[in-house]
């Protein structure tokens, strides 16, 4: 009684206790916007919502990658870099007058070439992925700076119609195609997740690694599998900011790992692996926006108070993914 | 030959010498060493100059990974106990007075001692992955930094609190001093009494260290208050080299390197022993490689890419199972790889 009230077959399916953190970021999300709400006129506005989408698309995309990597109990330092590496490339590669499709093509290559090399080290050679994907991120950000030290601009009549399209209601209030991009991949994602042999083994390796082998799942496949995801999200990523920004900077989407890996752990993806979803990922990378929001519309707070309010926020989920842990045991 | 081969020193000794080398025959002026001014000058000096913090941070690193663990925060560590001391500093009449500087330090490392415990006490006691215990503060600590200068680069202009980023000891840098002082405290403190085997043992498996008679949770607790004092020392020495605090950039990936100093060094990231001489040969190695690609006019940021090889290179030639792939058996290898992706 004391113990499983949340998993006691009254309880409606939604309140187990594996979706609590899900449950805690979305009660929080809508906490943060109804202080909005009540504090600022304009934020009940539905644009502010479509804005946050159409801020965060790129960083949607790279955590559903992250998601995956997560979700076997392993972590991806470079997605940051690609993110970058992808958006230098198109935007070099526009510059010297290359056809778009063909751009578009190479760019969505890389990441996830990438990606495969590291998984491919990280399990054969028995390797941390902390280690081999901090590499990755070394060498994906050396790239940048050895393609250009500078900013390209991108002038692509493609580019430029994805940045510039709006796709919206009468009343004014319009997303951008990113944000559709955006909200395919999760869809696949989570499809592919929940509903293919390959989403059921990412779950098994998180969950148990040598449990996964014994019972003959292909854990090589799979491991590899995810860091090759995680760099095709993080090639998508790169040219929706490319579409976002209009250009490729060398030093563009510096720490966003660190925005990524917390919008996993505050979305409910447990980092031992095993358990999570692309939803609550998706409700984390929508908590990391409406604080930005919050801050940018109250107007006195700095900046800083970002990183310390995100960093008290990951303090609060991990506790409580702690807490159901231990209570579970 | 072979018993020098195996040896842990063997490949990080050989790739330094392999880096100095390279060096010699690209820039033959790069061996030499000047006295000028009473001071000692060259190349080879700056790089063990511009190497302590990272020595320091990489030593307090080293006993993190022998614990299990792992610290992403002590970049922002740095970056928060060096804005704490200039900040005091540029408060106080006059900046050149040795009591402020010294009030400066202890109110940086008391606050270090603070900034470790709660890792200490998230990781040992509450049981979090290290990973991500250290990561709350390694964002966090970015914005405390920010919020104790506001925002702003403090500029301070305090002869004392300079000599320990580029003040000269005995016709040395003074940096070397406190990196080589920092070094013997923690070697006796770990080789001349038992704790460091007991660090090796919770790294091992600390459950069983625990039903030994070890108190585990103290040892990891331990682990990551000496490396947020490491942190801060080094924190002092980047602020005190540009006389200046950015909440921003001070010890901005110092974590990233350190851990690849470690690595380098023989350390392995799953716990157990540890070297710190391997440690400091990684911290060497780290910087001359960053100087040799200033030196050869290569953009700084593409140092990085020499980084990403030399660390992949290392962790392999240090990978028992790739050593396996390619050492013992040799004429199957390639038979074998054709297996495996079945």
């Amino acid at each position: 009684m004391t113990t499983n009230i949340f998993t006691g077959r009254t309880w409606p399916r939604l309140l187990q206790q594996r979706h609590l953190p899900l449950l805690a970021t979305l009660a929080l999300l809508l906490v943060m916007y109804g202080v909005g709400v009540s504090q600022y006129r304009a934020f009940s506005n539905v644009q502010v919502i479509f804005n946050v989408f159409i801020d965060n698309g790129f960083l949607l995309v790279v955590a559903v990658g992250m998601t995956f990597v997560i979700l076997t109990g392993g972590i991806d330092l470079s997605v940051g870099s690609v993110v970058a590496m992808t958006a230098m490339v198109s935007a070099s590669l526009l510059q010297d007058g290359k056809p778009a499709p063909l751009v578009l093509l190479i760019a969505l290559l890389i990441g996830p070439a990438l990606g495969f090399v590291m998984g491919c080290v990280i399990h054969y050679f028995e390797i941390q992925p902390f280690i081999v994907t901090l590499a990755g991120m070394f060498f994906a950000r050396g790239m940048c700076t050895w393609i250009s030290e500078t900013s390209i601009p991108i002038t692509d009549p493609f580019w430029t119609a994805a940045a510039q399209e709006r796709i919206g209601d009468p009343r004014g209030n319009f997303v951008s195609v990113s944000v559709l991009i955006a909200f395919a991949v999760v869809a696949i994602a989570a499809y592919t997740l929940a509903y293919t042999p390959l989403g059921r083994n990412v779950y098994a390796i998180g969950g148990n690694p040598q449990s996964a082998l014994l019972m003959g799942l292909p854990v090589a496949r799979t491991r590899i599998a995810v860091y090759t995801i995680s760099g095709l999200c993080s090639a998508v990523g790169g040219i929706l900011l490319s579409f976002y920004t209009l250009s490729g900077a060398p030093l563009i989407a510096v720490g966003m790992e660190l925005d990524v890996i917390a919008a996993v752990v505050i979305g409910g993806t447990v980092l031992t692996g095993g358990s999570g979803y692309v939803f609550g990922t998706v409700l984390g990378v929508l908590v990391l926006g409406v604080i930005q929001t919050l801050i940018t519309f109250d107007g006195t707070l700095s900046s800083w108070w970002t990183k310390i309010v995100i960093g008290g926020l990951l303090f609060v989920f991990i506790l409580l993914q702690r807490l159901i842990g231990i209570r579970k045991k | 030959m072979s018993a020098l081969k195996n040896h842990r020193l063997f490949w990080p000794v050989l790739v330094l010498v392999a880096l100095l080398t390279a060096n010699a025959i690209y820039r033959p002026s790069f061996l030499a060493v000047q006295m000028r001014d009473g001071h000692l000058y060259g190349s080879v000096i700056d790089i063990v100059r511009l190497s302590a913090p990272l020595i320091l941070v990489a030593l307090g690193m080293t006993l993190v990974i022998a614990t299990g663990g792992i610290d992403l925060s002590v970049g922002s560590i740095c970056a928060i106990s060096g804005a704490v001391a200039c900040f005091y500093i540029s408060q106080q009449p006059d900046q050149n007075s040795l009591a402020s500087v010294l009030t400066a330090l202890v109110l940086g490392l008391g606050l270090a001692l603070v900034l470790g415990a709660w890792n200490g006490v998230l990781v040992a006691i509450i049981g979090i992955q290290p990973i991500i215990a250290t990561l709350i503060l390694m964002v966090a600590g970015r914005g405390l930094a920010q919020l104790i200068t506001e925002g702003q680069i403090i500029t301070i202009n305090s002869s004392p609190y300079k000599t320990i980023g580029v003040g000269h000891l005995l016709t040395l840098p003074f940096a070397i001093f406190v990196a080589l002082a920092v070094t013997v405290l923690l070697a006796a403190l770990t080789r001349r009494t038992a704790l460091g085997m007991i660090i090796e043992s919770v790294g091992g498996n600390a459950e069983a260290s625990r039903l030994a008679g070890i108190r585990s949770r103290r040892i990891i607790f331990l682990a990551y208050v000496i490396s947020a004092v490491c942190a801060a020392i080094a924190g002092f020495m980047l602020t005190a080299n540009v006389s200046s605090a950015d909440g921003n950039s001070a010890g901005l990936w110092i974590e990233l390197d350190a851990i690849l100093a470690v690595v380098i060094g023989g350390t392995s990231l799953a716990g157990g022993r540890f070297f710190f001489s391997g440690t400091i040969l990684g911290a060497l190695i780290i910087q001359t490689l960053t100087t040799t690609v200033y030196a050869m006019d290569i953009s700084p940021q593409t140092s990085l890419l020499f980084k990403a090889v030399v660390v992949i290179a290392v962790c392999l030639i240090q990978a028992p199972a790739f050593r396996d792939k390619f050492t013992r058996r040799k004429p199957t290898a390639v038979s074998q790889k054709e297996q495996v992706p079945a």
